[in-house]
């Protein structure tokens, strides 16, 4: 079992929902990113989705779209987030999803990336715009070198397809709570939780709920139905009001530290 | 049965792969209305009903079948035969209407309430905006910032067609930037609405929905040739932004192997700039707006912006059968800069009485080198694509400009 399973292993044994954080790499910058990674990891997150930045992230609101521009501003690319990733495993065993858009990892090739992102201590790969139909050329290699391919499952997803995801998934299935796009305000999170329990249970694999988690009280609708629970945006926005690096990771330290008292199940 | 032609039958309507472009890399909540959009489409080509009610709109409502023109006078300064497909002519003024109604009828078939279209130089978002208010359906339209500024009667035009503009201003506020916007609008409104991909791109089955609503300009315009020049032309020229036109009019030729099919696309400065939009010509393969082909990208794989004067060529992609037929061969693609479409955009106004588009006007930019190349006794026939009523202010300025 890779470091992803395990966490949601860990956290289902403590009888509460795992928490995913998201974070976009190179926002405000690459040094800031481990800084960052740590300090969320430290303060409970136990899946950490870190963003590779692309200049047209179409399944993105404004607050992601925002962050990807500064750190593309900055010369973010995908090699220097490798680079991070191997600076951050100096300093925590936390579980990294690489999270974004296909075009960077075409050009950057997919073997390629699979086997430099496997050196960096990467766990695994989540393609917004890479559904079943054309992942093959990365979910291959991946599996094969023991990365995790994360799938996702939409409201919109027939039945049919909702079964590929789980025949695909490796560690978790990523469940986007509503149609729209990150940064959007969840109408129904309860409902959505409810619906995400019952694939957990047909499909036999967790299933973590995003978009439209942004609050404690979010989290803590969500907990008691699904495995996991990604909060991105919030995170996102928390660090695009910081003034300096330093308040960037004490407000990420107190948001997490937060978001965790909504995980329980009681 | 509608004439399809051979190279477009293989397994493309179940795979929408033409070699490696195309395919459909958006995200999991789309995937399903594709699925939807793919099974309407493939009903409504069996449905005669479908086909009547869509042949008898583009002739008593849109204006077709449209003329092919022998340009005589064109002709002589350009040193060889020249023939217009006079899309020009299509109420709204374009290519692009062709598309929408058909796009609005599959809208309707499939119960969707509510249209979502991008634009670039308006003229797509006029043409939906038109098909919407036949139809009664309400329309939103994205369109770039600065297009917005350069295009500003179509802005005004679908205002009092009565669909809404949202202008958009991030990244290069142009046509990609618009798509990026009607994408995120789809994916939070996918249940209810239809977005109304304007071109031969997006995923599948935009890009073979789109070319087989335009083949009636190469269905027509090749009967015309037969007619009225006794042959088929020797080469087919058309501008290439997301390259429906010139999908549209290719589709009547691509059979017919003697047939040269040559795309043109915005050069702007100047290749060597890098400020451009030729993406076949200067560009590497990635994935943009749901398909693989063509696009202006970084080394890293972050698209790049275009620049053209043209805001309908002003797009760092374009679409995947294009890229296929660039690969075997089939196609050839060019790029002509905005000064050399200027030259042709006066040249054709003052020897036809015609104001071309500015996109348009990129292909006849091509016609003295083909000229070049083909002799005398040659025949092009040129996709007439729209016309430039739009541009207006931008070509003035930029006359001055130039003094
Ligand atoms: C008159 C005209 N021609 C050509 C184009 C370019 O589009 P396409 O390459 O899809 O034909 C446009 C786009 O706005 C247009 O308005």
């Amino acid at each position: 079992m890779g470091r992803i399973a395990d966490a949601f292993e860990n956290a289902r044994k403590e009888n509460r929902a795992a928490l995913v954080i998201y974070l976009c790499a190179g926002d405000p910058d690459l040094n800031a990113t481990v800084e960052l990674v740590v300090a969320a990891a430290d303060s409970g997150a136990d899946v950490i989705e870190l963003g590779v930045p692309f200049s047209d992230p179409t399944a993105d609101g404004p607050a992601i779209q925002r962050a990807a521009e500064r750190s593309l501003r900055g010369g973010t690319t995908l090699a220097k987030v490798l680079e991070t990733v191997r600076v951050i495993r100096g300093r925590t065993d936390v579980p990294i999803l690489l999270f974004g858009y296909y075009n960077p990892i075409l050009a950057y090739g997919e073997q390629k990336l699979v086997d430099d992102a496997a050196e960096s201590g990467a766990d695994g790969f989540l393609v917004v715009n890479l559904p079943p139909e054309e992942s093959a050329g990365l979910r291959g290699p991946a599996v094969e070198s023991g990365l995790d391919f994360v799938p996702l499952v939409a409201p919109t997803s027939d039945p049919h397809r909702i079964k590929q995801a789980g025949e695909m998934a490796t560690s978790f299935i990523y469940y986007v709570s509503m149609t729209g796009v990150t940064g959007s305000t969840a109408t129904d999170l309860a409902s959505a939780s409810k619906r995400a329990s019952a694939l957990q249970r047909e499909l036999g694999r967790p299933l973590a709920i995003g978009f439209g988690v942004k609050t404690k009280a979010d989290v803590a609708a969500v907990s008691p139905h699904a495995d996991g629970v990604v909060v991105g945006s919030a995170v996102v926005q928390a660090i695009e009001a910081a003034a300096s690096t330093d308040e960037a990771v004490a407000a990420v330290r107190a948001l997490v530290s937060e978001l965790t008292g909504g995980l329980g199940r009681q | 049965m509608r004439y399809v032609p051979r190279l477009m039958q293989p397994l493309e309507s179940v795979s929408g792969r033409y070699g490696p472009y195309g395919g459909r890399y958006v995200a999991e909540t789309l995937m399903p209305a594709l699925d939807e959009l793919t099974r309407a489409y493939e009903e409504s080509q069996r449905d005669p009903a479908f086909q009547a009610e869509l042949d008898s709109l583009l002739h008593h409502y849109a204006g077709r079948e449209t003329p092919t023109y022998f340009a005589a006078r064109l002709s002589e300064e350009v040193g060889t035969r020249v023939w217009l497909k006079r899309e020009d002519l299509c109420h709204t003024g374009a290519h692009k209407v062709n598309n929408t109604i058909g796009q609005i009828l599959l809208a309707r078939r499939m119960h969707k309430t509510r249209i979502i279209a991008e634009t670039g130089a308006g003229q797509h978002g006029v043409a939906t905006a038109t098909a919407c208010a036949l139809m009664g359906l309400p329309c939103e339209v994205f369109m770039g910032a600065e297009d917005v500024r350069r295009q500003a009667p179509n802005v005004q035009r679908m205002e009092l067609l009565g669909a809404k503009v949202h202008s958009v201003t991030s990244g290069s506020a142009t046509l990609k930037d618009a798509m990026n916007e009607a994408l995120r609008d789809w994916v939070t409104n996918v249940r209810t609405t239809h977005y109304c991909v304007g071109s031969v791109a997006g995923p599948h089955p935009y890009p073979m929905i789109v070319r087989d609503f335009q083949a009636v300009i190469g269905r027509e315009s090749r009967v015309q040739m037969l007619d009225q020049a006794g042959k088929l032309p020797d080469a087919v020229v058309a501008c290439v932004g997301g390259g429906s036109n010139a999908m549209g009019i290719f589709a009547g030729f691509i059979d017919d192997e003697a047939v040269r099919l040559i795309g043109v696309e915005a050069a702007g400065d100047g290749i060597a700039t890098g400020h451009h939009a030729a993406p076949l010509c200067a560009g590497g393969v990635g994935v943009l707006h749901g398909a693989k082909s063509y696009v202006l990208q970084t080394e890293d794989g972050q698209i790049v912006e275009a620049h053209s004067i043209s805001a309908g060529l002003d797009y760092p992609g374009v679409g995947p059968e294009h890229a296929w037929l660039k690969d075997t061969g089939r196609a050839t693609y060019t790029a002509v800069t905005d000064d050399a479409a200027l030259d042709a955009f006066q040249q054709l106004c003052r020897t036809e009485g015609i104001i071309p588009a500015l996109e348009t006007s990129h292909a006849f930019a091509h016609l003295p080198t083909l000229a070049k190349e083909l002799g005398l006794d040659a025949d092009i026939l040129v996709c007439l694509s729209g016309r430039g009523d739009k541009d207006l202010e931008t070509v003035i300025e930029k006359l001055e400009e130039r003094g």
